[in-house]
C-alpha cells in the first residue's frame, strides 16, 4: 500500500500519527506533515504518485479552508469577549435578585410585627399574606439554580470553542484561558453522587410535592 | 410525648434568601430557635459542637451537598439519630431514593408552601 510507495521514514510517521489520532490532533500536524510527504516525492512523475499528489495537496488546501472559516467565527472572542459577558450578566441577575428578595422579606417581616399586636380577623389576614410572600420569595432560589445550569452550559461551549481553537487556530492563540473560570474543583475528593445534582427540573418535567410523597413511601 | 417548639433546629441552604424564608415560616409555627449554615460541612461542625432537634438541608451545596451531610450524619455515633429533612429543586426519581437509602426522614421539594413545610415537620416530630 502507501507505505511500499513512499520512503519508510515517511510511512512509519504517518502510521503512528493515525495511531496517536486523538481529540488532540492538531491540524498543523497533519499539514507538516503532508508536506514532508509532499517533499519526499518532488521529482518523481509515476501516475500514481502524480493522484497521490494531487490528493494530498487538495487535502492541504482543505484544511487551510477550514481554518479561515474557523478564524472567520472569531473563536477568541467568543471564548473571551461573548461568554464572559453572558456569565457576569447571569451573575449580576442573580445578585440583584438576592437584594431584592431580602429587602421584600424585611418589609413584609416589619408587617408581619406589626400584625401581632392586632386582633382577629385583621391579624389573620395580615398573616396569611405574608406567609404567601414568603413563599413567593423562594423564587430566588430557584431561578438562581436554574441560572447556575445556563452558566455551566455556557462554559461548556467556552471549553468547546477552545478546543476547537488549539486544533485549528494559530499556534499560540487560544491557549486556555479557561483555567481560571474553570469549574472548581471539589476539595473534598471525588462525589460518586455528584451524577445526582440535576437542579431544578422544567416546569413540564418536575414532579409536585404528591407525587415526591408517593415515591418516598414506595422507595 | 409533646413537641419541645424549644427545640434547636438547624437549617442548611447555600441560598441566603431560602434561610431566611424557612426561619420565617419556623417562627409562624412556634420555632424561635434556628440556627443556619450555608454549606453542609459548616453544618457538620455545628452539629457536632451543638444539640440538635432537627435539620432542614437542602441538597446542591458546595463543597459538601445535602446528601453527603445526611450519610455523614447517619454515620456519626451521636448524630445519627437526628431526624434529617431534605428540602430540594433535586425531584428525580433517582433523587428520593437515594435520599430515602441514605436515612432522610422526610422529602420536601421546591417550592413548597407552608402547609407542606408544616405537614412534613409533623410527619416527623410529630403534632403540634
Amino acid at each position: 500500500m502507501l507505505a511500499a510507495k513512499i520512503d519508510p521514514e515517511l510511512a512509519q510517521r504517518v502510521e503512528s500519527l493515525i495511531a496517536a489520532q486523538t481529540a488532540n490532533l492538531k491540524a498543523a500536524d497533519v499539514v507538516e506533515l503532508v508536506r514532508a510527504v509532499l517533499h519526499s516525492m518532488d521529482g518523481d512523475l509515476s501516475a500514481a504518485h502524480l493522484a497521490l499528489h494531487s490528493e494530498l495537496a487538495g487535502l492541504v488546501r482543505y484544511i487551510k479552508e477550514i481554518k479561515s472559516e474557523v478564524a472567520a467565527l472569531k473563536p477568541v472572542q467568543i471564548a473571551e469577549e461573548h461568554i464572559p459577558t453572558a456569565t457576569n450578566e447571569l451573575d449580576a441577575i442573580v445578585e440583584a435578585t438576592e437584594e431584592a428578595t431580602h429587602a421584600i422579606m424585611e418589609a413584609a417581616e416589619a408587617i408581619e410585627t406589626v400584625a401581632a399586636k392586632l386582633e382577629g380577623e385583621v391579624t389573620e389576614t395580615l398573616a396569611d399574606a405574608t406567609t404567601r410572600i414568603y413563599e413567593a420569595c423562594s423564587f430566588q432560589d430557584i431561578t438562581g439554580q436554574r441560572i447556575r445550569k445556563v452558566v455551566g452550559a455556557l462554559k461548556a461551549i467556552e471549553g468547546k470553542v477552545e478546543h476547537l481553537l488549539a486544533a485549528f487556530g494559530e499556534e499560540g492563540a487560544g491557549a486556555p484561558a479557561n483555567a481560571s473560570r474553570a469549574a472548581p474543583a471539589n476539595p473534598s475528593g471525588a462525589d460518586p453522587d455528584k451524577n445526582l445534582l440535576h437542579g431544578p427540573q422544567l416546569p413540564q418535567d418536575a414532579k409536585k410535592q404528591d407525587e415526591i410523597d408517593a415515591l418516598f413511601k414506595s422507595a | 410525648m409533646a413537641v419541645d417548639k424549644n427545640m434547636n433546629i438547624l437549617i442548611v441552604d447555600d441560598y441566603k434568601t431560602m434561610l431566611r424564608i424557612i426561619r420565617n415560616l419556623l417562627k409562624q409555627l412556634g420555632f424561635n430557635n434556628v440556627d443556619e449554615a450555608t454549606d453542609g460541612s459548616a453544618a457538620l461542625q455545628k452539629m457536632r459542637d451543638g444539640n440538635y432537634g432537627l435539620v432542614i438541608s437542602d441538597w446542591n451545596m458546595e463543597p459538601m451537598t445535602g446528601l453527603q451531610l445526611l450519610k455523614e450524619v447517619r454515620a456519626d455515633n451521636k448524630l445519627k439519630a437526628t431526624p434529617f429533612i431534605m428540602v430540594t429543586a433535586e425531584s428525580k426519581t433517582e433523587n428520593v431514593i437515594a435520599a430515602k437509602e441514605a436515612g432522610v426522614s422526610n422529602y420536601i421539594v421546591k417550592p413548597f408552601n407552608a402547609a407542606t413545610l408544616k405537614s412534613k415537620l409533623v410527619g416527623v416530630i410529630g403534632d403540634f
